[in-house]
């Protein structure tokens, strides 16, 4: 069952489209990676889902309330942090802790303890001591702690380094193993979602290019290298999604509904950060997204 | 875990404990990680640990006791000395037969490669 739908959704900033006619379902109980360049409508669509602004078009339902007009119902339902959290910096996380217990009708504060204790975080420090990494943990321990059944997270880990982001999945996929939570993440970092999401969408210009299970969406994405005259003979392709040619050979990035059995062609696995590359490829403006992969390989 | 490895996470997490069980790193009664605690340390999706645990409890390798946890049920010994020369007998012929049809070292390794891979991914859907 879906949890979240988004249907010819629609929103506009002066005379552009930040995105547009968006149809888009997040299955309960998974965890979803959102995945795009920037620009691309990743946060437009957290900010739409969550109630922050309001659609020029279509719908966005969640639980089957509207994040607006059901807002009573709808926002103890969910749980949402950001990049730069925006936690009260002269406040100790004790007192965040409080301010969130007053603040909120269902709380777990026994558990936001625990899991603060297990992070190493105490309780008497000021938000303003702790470096990057703590302050997005401390902000997904809040998030959590009121108990959401959604969890919707826009590049929480945008400026972390890689050892902050692994501690930061590891407390999301922990939390995942304990509280019933449908989780919606949007990054730029393609590597650190292959083995925590289970689901993934790719979204570009306002629209979704790819949806669906994750370990169907790698499997069934291969590299083939054979002759050119022969790509429309190859069988099983459902669909090609890149192609490489030099006069004789050309390199394809397909996604197959059954075997290669072709032995003029060669196939080889692609990771996940291929498979979104080759997608966001076929639309013209990839320039940002690529910078940030090149700039992440090289660190 | 190994992005570049082109198996699943849940096809290397099984391929690890069972690496672990031929080894004797792990021995029978031993108390395996809670899917919580593997998820949280591997930072990887708690279903994939769960998918993991029950192939090798289908496999008779593990046994789950509801509310104590998930236990080493029996090891895995490697072949025999016997069994192994025999394997190693056949596989010389099997890379001459290879050879013999004009394919070189990379092309069988490429081969090899790629016919593990589907084979264990066939056995993960048949099982």
């Amino acid at each position: 069952m879906n949890v979240l739908e988004a249907r010819e959704l629609g929103k506009r900033y002066g005379r552009k489209w930040a995105l547009k006619d968006l149809a888009l379902d997040v299955p309960g109980g998974r965890i979803v990676a959102l995945v795009g360049p920037n620009g691309a409508g990743k946060t437009t669509f957290l900010q739409l889902a969550m109630g922050f602004a309001k659609p020029d078009a279509g719908t966005v339902v969640a639980f089957g309330l509207s994040p607006r007009r059901d807002a009573a119902a709808f926002l103890p339902k969910v749980g949402y942090a950001a990049q730069e959290p925006p936690l009260f910096r002269r406040f100790s996380v004790g007192e965040l802790l409080k301010m969130g217990s007053q603040l909120n009708r269902r709380w777990d504060g026994l558990m936001a303890v625990r899991r603060l204790r297990r992070l190493g975080i105490g309780l008497d420090l000021s938000v303003a001591s702790l470096s990057g990494g703590m302050r997005a943990q401390v902000a997904l321990v809040l998030a959590l702690a009121k108990m959401p059944d959604l969890l919707l997270l826009d590049e929480p880990m945008a400026s972390l380094d890689p050892l902050a982001r692994h501690e930061f999945m590891g407390l999301l996929m922990a939390a995942s193993a304990e509280q019933d939570l449908t989780v919606v993440l949007s990054s730029h970092i393609i590597g650190d979602l292959r083995a925590t999401c289970d689901y993934l969408v790719v979204l570009t210009r306002g629209s979704t290019q790819l949806a669906g299970d994750m370990d169907e969406i790698v499997g069934t994405h291969q590299r083939l290298v054979g002759p050119v005259d022969s790509i429309n003979a190859i069988g099983y392709v459902q669909e090609i999604v890149q192609v490489e040619r030099s006069d004789r050979q050309a390199s394809l990035l397909v996604r197959m509904r059954g075997p290669l059995l072709d032995p003029r062609w060669e196939s080889y696995p692609v990771d996940l950060d291929q498979i979104v590359l080759a997608y966001l490829s076929r639309n013209a403006n990839i320039s940002s997204f690529e910078t940030d992969l090149a700039a992440e390989a090289a660190s | 875990m190994d992005p570049t490895s082109g198996l699943t996470p849940y096809l290397q997490l099984v391929q690890q404990i069972t690496h672990a069980l031929r080894l004797s790193q792990l021995k029978v009664g031993d108390r395996l990680p809670t899917v919580r605690d593997v998820a949280a340390q591997l930072a990887i999706n708690p279903n994939t640990v769960l998918k993991a645990y029950r192939h090798l409890e289908m496999q008779g390798l593990l046994v789950s006791r509801p509310g104590t946890g998930v236990f080493v049920a029996k090891e895995l010994r490697g072949p025999s000395a016997q069994d192994q020369a025999a394997l190693r007998r056949a596989l010389v012929r099997w890379l001459t037969h290879a050879k013999d049809a004009g394919l070189d070292l990379e092309s069988v390794q490429a081969l090899f490669a790629d016919t593990i891979r589907q084979y264990t991914i066939d056995e993960a859907v048949a099982s």
